[in-house]
């Protein structure tokens, strides 16, 4: 039984993947946009690390994490569109009709999710690298952001599918999602420094996920990491990654029941 | 009109042929089943019934047509058996696995062809089979030598390798067809195969279907809203109205039942006295069944072309002239209109509680 579980997943992950790979226009939109943000950021607040109490060498350094968590809640937060594609162009149905598990269906979702956030993620840490930014947490403060980068893309994945088969339109998707990423990401430290901001701000920064990701990526990722709030920041987002996919698994169980 | 006959509609339907629920391909009892549209629960606060007890059975090897309007309950028939949809109550058996209990067994026996194509349309046209496949568990030489053979069989060999988006219409419809038979099932069912497919494509799919039905015991069941196509294609047929069989049997039964052919008359002017036109057409043999609207006067005759030219003697006595007359053949049109009590073009402009 279970084994059907994996090959299934594993057939339906190379699925999307295929399509990923055979949409150039995607594949460089996702590639290059992570780009832009981090050149262009990169530049126009170059100055800010001389503002006292930022505490960072260059700002490229800052940025880097700032960049990969911005662009994994940017890219997974529409998965919900293609969801809401796969069932009107009848996708959907047509395998809920063969014997494929019911879980592999949702499970290659996330799968897909992680990894394309990972390999974007790596993506921006070499262009990082090139551009000059250091890393002085090395390999394991990288391994932590990327993994934490990749949680969150799940997270907002898996809300996004979940929101895509409940409301069944595509402008509640674009509405939502154009007015949560910019205060999402503003309300963290990806650009600048919590200490640096409003104290109200501060507060609502403490319950944002996206800050959680770069929390545990920018501790793991100083000279002397800081191991206990990447554990604790790690296990809020692991915690938060479960519920939404348990949330998207109920939609998905719904949606069956409306066909 | 004759009434009679309308009070005992499954009259027609004859016993023998129809196999019972341990034999049957398909065998559907008294499906119900209401949806509730979201957001429009003021207005329909009982929902939408698109099915009202539905029945029927289907002989293995045979191809078995549900014919309706849009918005008759087919797809939804279609959806339930192929238990992509929970019946609110009822009984189902496909390839004699229950529906609702052994939703797995009837997965395995069952290949669709749904309205919508479900195939993808970034993957080429092989990996869409060969994920089929793998969907069911094949694996290895086998499976690739079965979708080499369904490729060839299709006429999609060359097309093998491009992008499903790229394909024409007809292209397409044979995709989904080759994708529905990659594991070899037992029962086809085909939801509305040819609609939105230009006529040539039409032909060619119907040939497709007509060879389908022949080779390997499979059985099909088809829903279609075209009258001809279900008379071409089924062997027996099921014609549905407002989610239930209106009456049901061979196209060839179904049509002999309205015994003898239509004829319309075109009257010159409208007819001033009524039952004078009935009483004069009544006089004549072998006509019966007259009705009259306005100018247009309808009725059915054993032999069509011979009662002519008695029926324009008959209206010429009366000194009516007469514009135009035509005879046809029974079609299933007039078996529709007499059993779902509408003509099939006005249940088409007016489906009740269409839901797709």
């Amino acid at each position: 039984m279970s084994t059907a579980v994996v090959s299934d997943t594993w057939y339906m992950t190379q699925r999307q993947f295929m399509a990923f790979l055979r949409q150039p226009a995607y594949l460089i939109i996702t590639l290059i946009q992570p780009v832009i943000w981090l050149f262009l950021f990169g530049a126009l607040f170059r100055r800010v690390v001389e503002i006292p109490g930022f505490g960072s060498g260059s700002y490229l350094d800052y940025l880097v994490p700032g960049v990969i968590v911005m662009s994994a809640v940017s890219s997974n937060m529409w998965a919900g569109m293609g969801t809401l594609e796969e069932i009107e162009r009848g996708t959907l149905n047509r395998f809920l009709i063969t014997p494929v598990r019911r879980s592999a269906l949702m499970n290659a979702n996330v799968v897909m999710q992680a990894m394309t956030t990972a390999f974007q993620s790596v993506i921006i840490v070499l262009l990082g690298w090139i551009g000059g930014a250091h890393y002085p947490g090395g390999a394991a403060g990288l391994i932590v952001l990327i993994v934490a980068s990749s949680v969150l893309g799940t997270i907002f994945g898996a809300f996004s599918n979940a929101l895509g088969m409940l409301v069944r339109e595509r402008e509640s998707i674009i509405g939502i999602n154009t007015f949560l990423l910019l205060p999402l990401t503003f309300l963290s430290s990806a650009f600048m420094a919590t200490t640096l901001m409003p104290h109200w701000m501060q507060v609502v920064a403490r319950f944002n996920p996206v800050n959680w990701a770069l929390e545990a990526g920018r501790s793991a990722m100083s000279a002397h990491a800081d191991w206990w709030s990447v554990l604790s920041h790690g296990g809020w987002l692991v915690l938060l990654s479960a519920a939404a996919v348990w949330l998207s698994m109920r939609t998905f169980r719904s949606y069956q029941k409306s066909v | 009109m004759n009434t009679e006959t309308r009070t005992t509609p499954l009259g027609v339907v004859p016993d023998q042929g129809v196999p019972d629920a341990t034999d049957a391909a398909v065998h559907a009892v008294d499906l119900v089943k209401t949806y509730h549209p979201k957001g429009r629960g003021k207005a329909q606060p009982e929902g939408v019934r698109a099915l009202d007890g539905l029945s029927i059975s289907v002989e293995p090897g045979s191809v078995f047509g549900l014919l309706g309007p849009n918005g008759a309950g087919k797809s939804t028939t279609v959806k339930i058996l192929t238990t992509l949809a929970a019946a609110d109550s009822g009984s189902a058996t496909v390839a004699g696995y229950d529906v609702a209990r052994e939703p797995d067994k009837v997965r395995r026996a069952i290949g669709v062809v749904a309205q919508r194509s479900g195939a993808d349309p970034v993957a080429t046209g092989r990996d869409n089979l060969l994920l089929q496949g793998r969907l069911y568990g094949m694996r290895g030489p086998q499976l690739t030598r079965r979708v080499d053979e369904l490729l060839a069989r299709f006429d999609l060999a060359d097309a093998a390798g491009r992008q499903v988006k790229t394909y024409s219409g007809g292209m397409l419809r044979r995709l989904d067809v080759a994708i529905g038979l990659v594991h070899r099932p037992q029962v086809l069912f085909l939801d509305e195969p040819t609609t939105g497919l230009d006529p040539e494509a039409r032909t060619a799919m119907w040939e497709e279907i007509e060879r389908l039905a022949g080779a390997e015991g499979l059985t099909i069941l088809l829903t279609t809203h075209y009258l001809e196509e279900a008379d071409k294609l089924a062997a027996r047929l099921a014609i549905v109205d407002r989610g239930r069989v209106v009456v049901q049997g061979t196209p060839d039964e179904l049509k002999g039942e309205l015994r003898g052919d239509a004829l319309a008359v075109e009257l010159a002017g409208p007819a001033a006295d009524e039952l004078r036109v009935i009483g004069a057409l009544g006089s004549v043999e072998g006509v019966r069944d007259i009705t009259l609207a306005g100018r247009r006067v309808a009725a059915r005759a054993d032999d069509g072309a011979a009662a002519v030219p008695a029926v324009l003697a008959a209206l010429d006595r009366i000194d009516l002239g007469v514009a135009a007359v035509t005879v046809s053949r029974p079609s299933l049109d007039d078996v529709y209109l007499r059993y779902a009590g509408r003509s099939f073009s006005s249940a088409e402009s007016t489906p009740e509680g269409a839901h797709r």
